[in-house]
């Protein structure tokens, strides 16, 4: 099965961490990226650089910004491949944001 | 009687098609219909030798029927699994017992623990909607959404149909004793069905898991509580454990009780739910040794940080002779919201002759009761010191 691990981050934890811890952090989502069982991951670029797009009467309408006013901002996000909820779960718990403040959302992918 | 096999039955054969089928609604279904035809048939052809393995092969059989039927409308596009082959290595003789395998598909951490407490009735229990419903007090709509909710979950997010591997044992087996735990408490307060329901839950989990401590802990505490279940009860009233009728205590079931924890204790454990039937075995004694159930009290003080429990420890120290310091143990509790605070204090004051604070630590309390039969004892411990 599929599973979408999108990542919520506690803004400025990260920043927050030592040299020493940020790069121990940054190593474990390497390895994560790295990991045969990753699709694919990516990090994204702060909050304030989003954009959200609506269409409206045929016009595109464009918002700056992060719309939503939760506490925890998505930061990234990994499809992986795992055999069940289980291991999708134990790499889940493995992404550093996981324990530094923020939560792992892990949703299966629709299968086609 | 009919309905006694089906009852003992549900859980080993619904478990047995969610593993063949890995579909909870196709489960259900193909069991309903294989427990409809053995009500037609038993009767006048007789109940077969093993009725869960006659109930497996033709809930099977039935369930490839339909499968087939829906093959070979989507013959094309190839979405079902080809069952032939599984009928062919299937041995009616050996039914493989699968409820471990269900109890913690049931009780997995990812479903909402409403989820969990229904599902584990439904699945593993065979009760019927409407019954979880007026169990737990909701609407029988609620619980029908909550279940499919619960069953759509396992579905689509993948929640796997076996047992969790060692690294993750301990915490998953935490789950599922919860659950069960959490029906026996609905159930002691004064439905018994699902008292019982959690007891036969807790038999299937320690003789799946023999090896576990706390499950056995876990069917000690409910087996003993339960034997008691008559004598808590006079008409509508509750009584107390000092003021209860032995002679209406299931001495079998109790022995049962002290058996598993026996074994509890063998296998090392020493966990809460151990310590709980420790001292639930201690009170159903000829003498109650007060000294040390309290002694037990502050293991499990240790162990779970409770206040509630903490409480339960000043009782103890009261019933061993010392109610001034059980009043202080009680009074440094913050339990303001909790009806038992109040009574515990109106005992304890009682007993130190303080009357005036006795009796509003009564009406505290009263206000506090949320079931008709706690109003009237509480009352009547008002108004008959």
């Amino acid at each position: 099965m599929q599973y979408a691990l999108m990542i919520y981050n506690d803004p400025g934890r990260l920043e927050a961490l030592s040299d020493a811890e940020r790069e121990a952090a940054y190593a474990e989502y390497f390895a994560l990226t790295d990991d045969a069982r990753c699709v694919v991951g990516a990090q994204l670029q702060p909050a304030e650089t989003a954009t959200g797009v609506r269409v409206t009467g045929g016009r595109t309408l464009m918002t700056d910004g992060p719309f939503a006013d939760t506490k925890e901002v998505l930061g990234g996000f990994c499809l992986i491949e795992a055999a069940d909820l289980d291991e999708a779960i134990e790499l889940a718990a493995r992404i550093p944001a996981a324990r530094l403040g923020g939560v792992v959302e892990v949703r299966p992918v629709v299968r086609r | 009687m009919l309905e006694e096999v089906f009852r003992d039955e549900w859980g080993r054969v619904l478990a047995s098609l969610v593993g063949f089928l890995r579909d909870f609604d196709r489960a259900e279904e193909a069991a309903q219909e294989a427990f409809a035809i053995a009500v037609r048939r038993w009767p006048t052809s007789g109940m077969p030798d093993n009725p869960g393995a006659w109930l497996v092969t033709t809930a099977r059989n039935r369930a490839i029927d339909r499968l087939r039927r829906e093959r070979t409308l989507a013959e094309k596009i190839h979405l079902l699994p080809a069952p032939e082959a599984v009928m062919d290595e299937f041995d009616d003789s050996v039914i493989k017992d699968e409820r471990l395998e269900l109890i913690f598909t049931c009780c997995h951490p990812a479903l909402p623990l409403e989820g969990q407490v229904a599902l584990t009735l439904r699945a593993l229990g065979g009760l019927e909607t409407a019954d979880i419903a007026r169990a737990f007090m909701v609407s029988e709509e609620t619980m029908r959404r909550r279940l499919s909710r619960a069953k759509n979950k396992i579905k689509l997010a993948g929640i796997p149909f076996a047992v969790p591997g060692a690294h993750l044992l301990p915490d998953r087996l935490d789950a599922v004793l919860a659950v069960i735990y959490l029906i026996y408490n609905e159930g002691y307060r004064g439905r018994v069905d699902l008292g019982a329901e959690a007891v036969r839950l807790g038999r299937v989990l320690a003789a799946g898991m023999p090896d576990e401590p706390e499950a056995h802990g876990l069917l000690a505490l409910m087996t003993i509580h339960h034997a008691r279940r008559r004598a808590r009860f006079s008409g509508e009233d509750l009584v107390l454990l000092d003021d209860q009728d032995r002679s209406l205590w299931d001495m079998r079931q109790i022995e049962a009780g002290r058996a598993a924890l026996d074994r509890a204790l063998v296998l090392g454990g020493r966990g809460a739910y151990v310590v709980q039937a420790v001292i639930a075995s201690l009170q159903t004694r000829e003498r109650i040794n007060w000294p040390q159930v309290a002694e037990m009290y502050r293991r499990l003080v240790d162990l779970t940080g409770s206040p509630v429990v903490e409480l339960n420890c000043a009782v103890a120290v009261a019933q061993a002779g010392d109610p001034a310091a059980a009043l202080r143990a009680v009074d440094r509790l913050d339990l303001d919201g909790y009806l038992y605070f109040h009574s515990t204090r109106g005992e304890l004051l009682r007993r130190l002759g303080r009357e005036t604070e006795a009796r509003a630590a009564y009406r505290r309390a009263i206000e506090l009761a949320t079931s008709t039969p706690e109003r009237r004892f509480l009352t009547r411990r008002l108004e008959h010191p």
